[in-house]
C-alpha cells in the first residue's frame, strides 16, 4: 500500500498535476464526498483555520477548487493585532506558534476574503471565527449569516494564545455549553465547535457542545507548549507558551477523534499533525468525516492535494466505493 | 511563481568561522531578485521548517544560487555538511527584493553587517558597473538600466578580520570596511566608517543586525535620504500565510489592517520609515 501512495504522491513537487498511478486503476473513481452537518463537500481535504489563511498565498502552489473547503483563519468584530514577535518556534517534529490571531476583522473579510473564496465554486467556504466575548462572536456570526456562500462556521474557543475569550469558553464545559447555545440562537449556517485538546477530558467537552445543539466539531486545536533558549536564556517566543502543531501530535489527535467519535454522534473535522494520505486516513478511520491539513501547509504547499490524491489512491487499492465505507470504521 | 522544488548542490566551501557559501543549481535561479530569499528544507524530519536564506548571487547563465550563511541551529549545521551532487528541497523565490530602480543614477550606500553581508552582492552586481549584464537577462527593472548606474558605495561591518566576500564585493565598486576589533578598516561599526571617511549617499540599502538597521534608520532620517532595509524575523510558511513574521508598520497594513505587515511577502525590504523597529 505505501508503494503505491508513495507513488501517487510523487517527489513532493507535483500538486499541480494529477498523480501517475498505474493505468488499469483509472477505471472507477472512488466517490469521495463526505457531508458534515448537512453540507456536502467534494471530497474530505481541509485546511486547518490559520495555516492557510484565506487561500490567496496557497492558490500559488495548488487549485483550491480541488479541496474540499477552505477553513479560514479566524476573524473577529474587529481587526486583531496579534502578538509580539518572535511568533513561531521550531521544536522536534513539530512547531510552536503564538500569533494571537491577527486578523483584519470582519468588514474586510467581507470585502476581500470572502469574494476571493467564492470564485473557487466547488470547494465550500468555512469561516472560523473567534471574540473576546460572546457579544464578539455573537456580532461575527450574525455579519455571516448575510452571505449564503459560507457553508459552516467553525467557533474557536480553542486558541491557547489569547488572554481574553477564545480558550476560556473552551475548557469548562458549563461555559462551552453556553456560548454553543446562545451561537445557536445567532447562526444561520451550521455550527462547528473546534475543541481545545488542553482539558482533562476532551469527551466532556464533545458532549457539553452537544447538549448545547453544536451541529458538528473539529479537533484538535494546537497543544499548548514551550520552549526555552538556552543560549538567550529566555523563551523562544515572546507570549512564552505557544500551541504546538505538526506531525508529532498525531497520535494524541487521533486517539482524541476517536475518543470524542465514541462519545457523541456529531460529525466530526479531524486534524493535528496530518503530514501524508496515511495520517489522513487514520484520522477517517478514527471516525472524522473529514480532515484539515495545518502546519504541513508550511512544509509542503502541496500536501492538500497529495493528501487527497493518497486518499483517492487508498480507496482503489482496496476497492472501496465511497468515502463512508472508511468513516469511523475502526471502533 | 513560488513554488517548492528540488535543487543540486554545484558546491560548498566554509568562508569564515561557521559561514559556508553553497552554490545549488535550480531553476528558481532565473526570476531571482536581489534581496529576495529562498527557503531551504533541512532533510531530518525532526526540523521540519523551511529556513529563510538570502540570495548571495545568481550565476551569468541564471542557472544556479549562492547561498552564504551562518551556522544559527540545527537546519543551517545540517546544511553545512551537504556535499556536491546532493539533492536539496528549496521554496522560492520568496520576498520583494531591493527596489533598484530607487537607485537609479545615484549615489547609493550598500550597507551590510555580519551576515547581513551576503544579499549585498547580488545587489552590488544589478547597480554597480557592468550592471547592464544582469539586466537582458530578465531583471528588467533592474537598475542601472540605460539611464546611468548607481555610483555604489559598499560600507560593510564585520568582526574581525575575516572579512568574507569582500573581494567579491570588490568588483563591483569601492568597498569600505569596519571592524568591531579594528583589525581591517575602520574600528567600529558602519556608522563609525561612514564619519571617519566622510561618505555620503543619496539613497542607502542595507541588511544586518537590528541595532545596525535602527542606526541606519536614525542617520538616513537625519540625512533626509530614503533608507531601504532588509528585516529579518522566524518564520514558518515563507509565503504569508501564518502571519508569524511580522513587523509594527507606520501605516495600517494592507493584509490585516494593524499596522503589521508580513516580513516574508510585504518585505523583507522595507523603506525605514514605515516600519517601527
Amino acid at each position: 500500500m505505501r508503494e503505491i501512495l508513495n507513488n501517487q504522491n510523487g517527489n513532493g513537487n507535483g500538486g499541480s498535476q494529477s498523480g501517475s498511478i498505474a493505468a488499469g486503476s483509472q477505471e472507477w473513481k472512488p466517490d469521495l464526498r463526505t457531508t458534515i452537518a448537512g453540507v456536502e463537500f467534494q471530497n474530505p481535504v481541509m485546511t486547518a483555520s490559520g495555516t492557510f489563511g484565506s487561500g490567496m498565498e496557497y492558490g500559488e502552489f495548488v487549485d483550491l477548487n480541488r479541496l474540499g473547503a477552505v477553513v479560514t483563519k479566524g476573524v473577529a468584530n474587529v481587526p486583531w493585532p496579534g502578538n509580539p514577535t518572535p511568533r513561531v518556534a521550531e521544536v522536534y517534529g513539530g512547531m510552536l506558534n503564538a500569533i494571537g490571531l491577527q486578523n483584519p476583522g470582519i468588514d474586510v473579510f467581507m470585502e476581500r476574503d470572502i469574494p476571493f473564496l467564492k470564485q473557487y465554486d466547488k470547494t465550500k467556504i468555512i469561516v472560523n471565527v473567534c471574540g473576546k466575548s460572546v457579544q464578539d462572536y455573537v456580532d461575527v456570526v450574525e455579519r455571516l449569516g448575510e452571505e449564503p456562500a459560507v457553508a459552516l462556521l467553525e467557533i474557536n474557543v480553542s486558541c491557547p494564545n489569547v488572554k481574553e475569550g477564545a480558550i476560556a469558553f473552551g475548557q469548562k464545559a458549563d461555559a462551552l455549553y453556553n456560548i454553543t447555545a446562545e451561537l445557536k440562537k445567532h447562526a444561520k449556517q451550521p455550527i462547528m465547535m473546534k475543541l481545545s485538546p488542553n482539558v482533562t477530558d476532551i469527551t466532556e467537552m464533545a458532549r457539553a457542545a452537544e447538549a448545547a445543539g453544536a451541529d458538528a466539531l473539529s479537533l484538535i486545536n494546537t497543544i499548548t507548549g514551550m520552549k526555552i533558549d538556552i543560549h538567550r536564556r529566555k523563551f523562544a517566543i515572546a507570549n512564552k507558551t505557544g500551541g504546538m502543531s505538526g506531525p508529532a501530535i498525531k497520535p494524541i489527535a487521533v486517539r482524541m477523534v476517536w475518543q470524542v467519535a465514541q462519545a457523541v454522534k456529531l460529525p466530526i473535522l479531524g486534524m493535528g499533525g496530518i503530514a501524508t494520505a496515511e495520517d489522513a486516513i487514520e484520522f477517517l478511520l478514527a471516525g472524522a468525516s473529514a480532515i484539515s491539513v495545518g502546519a504541513m501547509n508550511f512544509v509542503n504547499p502541496y500536501a492538500t492535494i497529495e493528501i487527497l490524491e493518497g486518499i483517492e489512491a487508498y480507496m482503489r487499492l482496496y476497492h472501496m466505493e465511497k468515502l463512508s465505507d472508511l468513516i469511523g470504521a475502526v471502533k | 511563481m513560488k513554488k517548492k522544488t528540488i535543487g543540486v548542490v554545484i558546491s560548498q566551501k566554509m568562508i569564515a568561522p561557521a559561514i559556508y557559501d553553497l552554490w545549488i543549481r535550480t531553476d528558481l535561479a532565473w526570476d531571482a531578485k536581489p534581496g529576495q530569499f529562498v527557503g531551504v528544507f533541512p532533510k531530518d524530519k525532526s526540523t521540519l521548517l523551511p529556513r529563510p536564506i538570502s540570495i548571495c548571487e545568481v550565476n551569468g547563465d541564471r542557472t544556479a544560487l549562492r547561498l552564504v550563511y551562518r551556522i544559527a541551529g540545527q537546519g543551517t549545521a545540517e546544511f553545512s555538511k551537504w556535499n556536491a551532487g546532493e539533492e536539496v528541497a528549496l521554496l522560492g523565490v520568496l520576498g520583494n527584493g531591493f527596489p533598484l530602480e530607487k537607485a537609479q543614477g545615484k549615489k547609493v550606500f550598500l550597507m551590510g553587517g555580519g551576515i547581513g553581508i551576503p544579499p549585498m552582492l547580488e545587489l552590488a552586481k544589478a547597480l554597480g558597473p557592468g550592471a547592464a549584464k544582469g539586466l537582458d537577462a530578465g531583471t528588467d527593472e533592474s537598475a542601472a538600466s540605460k539611464e546611468g548606474a548607481a555610483k555604489v558605495c559598499s560600507i560593510m561591518g564585520y568582526r574581525d578580520a575575516q572579512t568574507f566576500l569582500r573581494p567579491d564585493l570588490e568588483q563591483y565598486g569601492e568597498v569600505v570596511i569596519a571592524t568591531e576589533d579594528g583589525s581591517v578598516g575602520t574600528k567600529g561599526n558602519v556608522m563609525d566608517a561612514i564619519r571617519e571617511n566622510a561618505l555620503t549617499a543619496d539613497v542607502i540599502f542595507a541588511c544586518g543586525p537590528m541595532p545596525m538597521l535602527r542606526a541606519i534608520k536614525a542617520y538616513a532620517a537625519e540625512q533626509g535620504i530614503p533608507a531601504y532595509i532588509s528585516l529579518e524575523e522566524h518564520m514558518a510558511c515563507g509565503v504569508g500565510a501564518c502571519l508569524g513574521c511580522v513587523v509594527k508598520t507606520k501605516e495600517v497594513d494592507h493584509h490585516s489592517h494593524v499596522n503589521n505587515a508580513r516580513i516574508c511577502t510585504d518585505g523583507p525590504v522595507f523603506e525605514a520609515g514605515e516600519v517601527e523597529i
